[in-house]
């Protein structure tokens, strides 16, 4: 755990209490359970921002407490934890970055003080196909007079459905990683069509199809054609603070797996006593340790504003595959009970592969990383 | 405490640099070789004259062991200002003064549970290097059970005598002492030993090399013959060395886990790949699965990196190991294993060269360095010791009846 100062262990501690008390596993059954399509349960979210974790990393100036990134990742990492579904990534970490980074002072001024308020919902529409693919977008905008129209597809969009401001990444000209801009579209924009995805960590997302939908020379965000400049950077933001909801979900995976080895008996004893388990449950521990320092690590160059690229990419990988393992020995050491829906055990495993196709695989960062890194 | 507020810190990298500069012989300026390693001692031979001058120079000022009480010859330090030394050394890419298992392992422990005739005795010459330790650990029965060992000592009255055998005695045929566990009561296994220190031409001490898969001889089996030693070379209470002897692994362990086990020959794992398998239209490696292992190969490396960074960080603040600091040596040997086999496939046939023509000096060193690197998971507690430590004392896992 990262040296933390006071006004980051009170936010840790409450966020602890609050999410087990109030957002427990129970609390995602029964929004899977219910007859809505909803990707979260509106009062816990309006509750969150009443406490202030949707306004984490927004300026003071803002309606924020500027905590920062770090901050937010102690926030997103109890939420993780209990897999209590909200819109902090969606909203406060992606939204909140593409806007600090690439708004105008206007567009701040509008959309900050909301969202810090936890009063709207706000999503980036990237993602065209299956895999996370940002260099490849073909989404198309093309100028008309003083505006834009925007025609194409996007889909798994983080609460698409839900939100109240869509962050759109599409292709003025160019190829690649050029000719990109991100404009900022009204969720209900005649043209805009939201269907749902339902997803098996009981969370979903939306496809929205954009048909002709117009927008004004004001709708930019950042720079015609070098969308890039701020979509990159609010990409590996987002992986970073994802991957810190990521490693609460596998720690506490791995708790309570490492909790049932000390309980469970056969053959006359507990089986945490058998060789093969303790060895299994120790390397857990050590990948658990090392991506926890990605993670601090990631997140702590963002507040000192160094470049993330890699230590983003490292740390998606890294807590992608911790997640994985933790999920997957979950279920295998808790036997058939894992196996139950009664048990949590499945809704780890799915929310853990939902998550590591977010924002890039493990062999989307892997690759990324060696790239970065020159080979 | 003295305060080491930024003018004085910033006084005293001026005054290192300057020695530095001054001291520093000019001869150093190149990579250290393995057969460099300045390791000191009676019998020391050494290649560069320079290297002993060097070693000298930073012995006067205590810098061989820079956060040691001044009081025994070390250099007094703060962590701030070794932090500084550490650095400047850095900056002139300077060679250590002093390789020593005296310094990075006995030093520590006698600092802790010697007398003070002991440490007044023993701690100068580690510091200026002039007794080269060995370490008398393990035993043919008594490997990963280390508890299990059976080197007889018994109490003569004036002395003590030892008999017995130790195995994979590191150096034990060029060293001039020994730190040695062993057995002074049959009837317990952790309460009957005790730690004895004593020098290796006594008569009756007999070291012979043991030749490795890597062909060298680091190692050695060493007998003890009805071994004389004076009493006032135990250090701590009869029966007491078990405590001694776990404290010791720690600084063992941590300077293992620290060194990340040496570099490669020198030799860049990705300039290597892309050089012996050529690259892309896209600058990347040619080997799309070599590729994606190496990459995450790096990760495992430098995510590795960051833990140690964070366990030094967190235990500054907490004043205590943080747990980060138990998973080290395990993740450490299992990086180092990893990095010399890809390192190994990369290169192909040109890294299993043996020995004479056809290979590169370092390229020869990687064969070497592979087949060394195996015993990464064995040394200094086995990877499953090192899981077994983990899965008891940090997860509260019991043992099985």
């Amino acid at each position: 755990m990262a040296v933390l100062n006071e006004e980051q262990t009170m936010l840790r501690d409450a966020a602890r209490e609050w999410t087990q008390e109030n957002a427990p596993t129970t609390a995602l059954r029964k929004l899977r359970d219910g007859k809505t399509k909803a990707t979260f349960d509106a009062p816990t979210w309006a509750e969150m921002g009443q406490m202030g974790w949707a306004g984490v990393i927004v300026p003071e100036e803002h309606g924020g407490s500027a905590f920062g990134y770090l901050s937010l990742g102690l926030v997103l990492e109890e939420t993780g934890r209990t897999l209590a579904a909200s819109p902090l990534i969606s909203t406060a970490l992606t939204g909140a970055s593409a806007l600090m980074l690439g708004g105008s002072d206007a567009q701040k001024a509008e959309w900050l003080p909301k969202i810090a308020a936890g009063e709207i919902v706000a999503t980036l529409a990237v993602d065209e196909g299956s895999h996370h693919a940002p260099e490849k977008i073909a989404f198309a905008a093309q100028k008309n007079g003083g505006g834009w129209v925007l025609n194409g597809t996007k889909t798994f969009v983080l609460d698409g459905e839900a939100a109240d401001l869509l962050i759109v990444a599409a292709r003025t000209s160019g190829k690649g990683t050029d000719g990109l801009t991100l404009f900022l579209v009204d969720g209900d924009a005649p043209g805009v069509t939201r269907t749902h995805l339902s997803l098996a960590d009981s969370r979903g997302a939306a496809k929205i199809a954009f048909e002709s939908v117009e927008v004004g020379a004001d709708a930019v965000l950042g720079e015609v054609d070098k969308g890039w400049a701020v979509l990159e950077p609010t990409l590996d933001r987002a992986r970073a603070g994802l991957a810190a909801e990521m490693l609460g979900t596998a720690t506490q995976a791995f708790e309570v797996t490492l909790e049932y080895l000390k309980t469970r008996t056969q053959f006359g004893q507990v089986i945490g006593a058998f060789q093969a388990l303790q060895h299994r449950a120790a390397k857990m521990f050590t990948d658990l340790e090392t991506a926890r320092s990605c993670v601090e690590a990631a997140l702590e160059a963002i507040d000192a504003g160094q470049d993330v690229r890699a230590t983003a990419s490292l740390t998606k990988a890294r807590v992608n595959e911790i997640l994985h393992l933790a999920s997957i020995e979950m279920v295998q050491m808790h036997g058939g009970i894992g196996m139950t829906d009664e048990h949590d055990a499945g809704l780890y495993m799915k929310r853990a592969r939902v998550a590591e196709a977010l924002f890039g695989g493990t062999t989307y960062h892997r690759d990324r990383y060696a790239r970065i890194m020159g080979f | 405490m003295a305060d080491f507020g930024g003018t004085d810190l910033e006084a005293f990298r001026a005054e290192t640099r300057a020695w530095l500069a001054e001291n520093y012989p000019a001869s150093l300026n190149t990579p250290m070789g393995e057969d460099d390693a300045p390791w000191g001692g009676r019998q020391f031979a050494w290649k560069n004259p320079d290297a002993k001058l060097w070693l000298d120079r930073m012995a006067a000022k205590g810098w061989t062991a820079p956060m040691w009480p001044k009081e025994y010859g070390g250099g007094g330090l703060s962590k701030e200002e070794n932090k500084v030394l550490e650095q400047e050394l850095r900056n002139i890419r300077a060679r250590p003064a002093l390789m020593s298992f005296g310094l990075w392992m006995l030093g520590p422990v006698l600092l802790e549970y010697a007398t003070e005739e002991q440490k007044q005795k023993f701690i100068p010459p580690i510091i200026r290097g002039e007794i080269r330790w060995c370490q008398g650990y393990s035993e043919p029965g008594a490997g990963s059970d280390l508890a299990a060992l059976q080197t007889k000592c018994e109490d003569k009255g004036d002395h003590f005598l030892i008999n017995g055998q130790k195995v994979w005695t590191s150096y034990a045929d060029q060293a001039d002492w020994i730190f040695c566990l062993v057995r002074t009561d049959t009837t317990k296994k952790h309460e009957g030993i005790s730690f004895v220190l004593f020098d290796m031409t006594t008569p009756g001490v007999e070291a012979r090399p043991i030749k490795l898969i890597s062909g060298s001889s680091p190692f050695c089996e060493t007998f003890f013959d009805n071994v004389k030693v004076p009493k006032d070379q135990m250090v701590g209470k009869l029966n007491g060395g078990w405590e001694i002897a776990k404290r010791l692994l720690q600084y063992e362990r941590q300077n293992i886990s620290a060194s990340g086990f040496g570099g490669g020959g020198g030799l860049d794992l990705v300039e290597v790949a892309k050089k012996e398998i050529g690259v892309d239209e896209q600058g990347r490696l040619d080997d799309g699965d070599l590729r994606a292992r190496i990459a995450a190969h790096r990760m495992d490396a430098h995510a590795f990196m960051l833990t140690v960074r964070r366990a030094e960080v967190e235990s500054k603040a907490s004043k205590g190991p943080s747990a980060a600091v138990s998973i080290i040596k395990y993740a450490a040997a299992k990086m180092n294993q990893d990095r010399y086999e890809l390192m190994v496939e990369a290169m192909g046939l040109q890294g299993l060269g043996w020995e004479g023509e056809g290979f590169a000096k370092d390229e020869l060193a990687v064969t070497r360095g592979w087949l060394r690197s195996k015993g990464n998971s064995i040394e200094g507690g086995t990877s499953e010791v090192n899981l077994n430590v983990v899965a008891k004392r940090v997860l509260g896992l019991l043992d099985h009846q």
